[in-house]
């Protein structure tokens, strides 16, 4: 089984240390986020980092017009979601073109790969054509050992580029959310 | 429509930035674009053209990466209501350097002055301060609005709010530059930060 958050396989994965290693690298300021299981030991990490400010949104496409203003101001961002709400985010990310900032975002899927709950997967469904009918390019990372060159290559073309990018982190990566014993 | 004793949009604007110095200043979507085109060009305007609930947040954003400078957002009341979410935002993240003020006419002007949830039952300064922003004010003389201008240089003491209620009145449109790309480089340029 794929269980998520609460096993301790799930605490010492190492992949969401590598994620936070990468955006440390990159000189990542401001981590606007909506929590997902899967994003919480990343998020804890960039908590409690001194040189990360991690900000709780109401809602998704609030992240995408904080990085339009971080940009502006001269930092970079990363915005962490769930699949769910990249549908949120539809209209704010007209600001990837508009602006040509740098967007990268990194979202955990749900609605696949073993999953229990009904409501969760027509939106997990349709992520990866949502982001890339609104021009963001799309990479996914499904096994922990891929998820730090993915996050890489994710940051590069986006910090660099100018390459709108998200990076699909699987429900296989993850661990499908258990309901039931 | 216009009714007596609501103050005009457009002298509020250029009371507000009047003497603006350093600060960066937002427009939000619509009117409040015109407004602050209408005070004048300058560098540091990030006009907005669409994102319609995101000002607030983009205003957020800026203000966290540049803490020692004044950000001022200018909106209106139908842009603030659908981004509310940010109040709560800026609330928690509290950026002391961070001013909001919503050019109330309590009506969405740009597309035929159908009534907004302002004319009747929602009360702004009420939700800004519910969210943790402490220091808000509902404006609605002219002295008022020159008194609050003042305190947007103060980047020890935000965040603010203020709802300014305004005459809805549909003025000449002042157009600024739609290019979001020249805008954003043209305001990090100011701040000698480069074009990516």
């Amino acid at each position: 089984m794929h269980a998520r958050a609460d096993t301790a396989a799930e605490q010492a994965a190492s992949w969401p240390n590598e994620i936070f290693a990468v955006l440390q690298r990159f000189e990542v300021r401001q981590v606007p986020y909506v929590p997902d299981a899967g994003h919480s030991q990343l998020i804890a990490r960039v908590l409690a980092s001194p040189g990360m400010r991690g900000i709780p949104l109401t809602t998704e496409e609030e992240g995408v017009a904080l990085l339009v203003g971080a940009f502006a101001g001269g930092q970079r961002g990363v915005l962490l979601m769930q699949s769910s709400g990249v549908g949120n985010c539809i209209n704010m990310l007209s600001l990837t073109q508009v602006f040509r900032f740098p967007f990268l975002t990194l979202v955990t899927m749900r609605g696949e790969w073993g999953e229990f709950n009904p409501w969760q997967v027509p939106m997990g469904s349709s992520t990866q054509a949502a982001f890339e009918l609104c021009g963001v390019r799309v990479l996914r990372a499904s096994h922990p050992a891929e998820v730090r060159e993915v996050v890489e290559a994710a940051a590069a073309q986006a910090y660099n580029a100018c390459t709108p990018t998200a990076v699909l982190l699987s429900q296989r990566l993850i661990g499908a959310k258990e309901f039931t014993k | 429509m216009s009714k007596a004793n609501l103050l005009d949009r457009r002298r509020v604007v250029s009371a507000l930035l009047a003497d603006r110095k350093e600060a960066l200043v937002v427009g939000g979507l619509g009117a409040a674009t015109y407004d602050i085109a209408a005070a004048g060009d300058h560098a540091r305007n990030l006009y907005l053209w669409g994102a319609m609930g995101g000002a607030v947040m983009i205003g957020l954003g800026l203000a966290l990466a540049q803490p020692q400078l004044p950000v001022v957002i200018i909106t209106g009341d139908g842009e603030m209501l659908m981004g509310m979410g940010g109040l709560a935002t800026v609330g928690l993240q509290k950026p002391a350097n961070l001013s909001i003020i919503v050019l109330d006419n309590e009506c969405y002007g740009e597309t035929g002055g159908q009534m907004s949830h302002t004319a009747a039952s929602t009360d702004l300064v009420g939700i800004a301060r519910a969210c943790g922003i402490q220091n808000v004010h509902a404006i609605s003389t002219l002295g008022e609005v020159e008194a609050f201008a003042k305190t947007l240089q103060d980047v020890a003491a935000g965040p603010r709010f203020a709802s300014v209620k305004i005459d809805s009145a549909n003025l000449e449109r002042v157009l600024s530059s739609r290019d979001g790309n020249f805008i954003l480089n043209r305001l990090r340029g100011s701040l000698g930060l480069n074009p990516m």
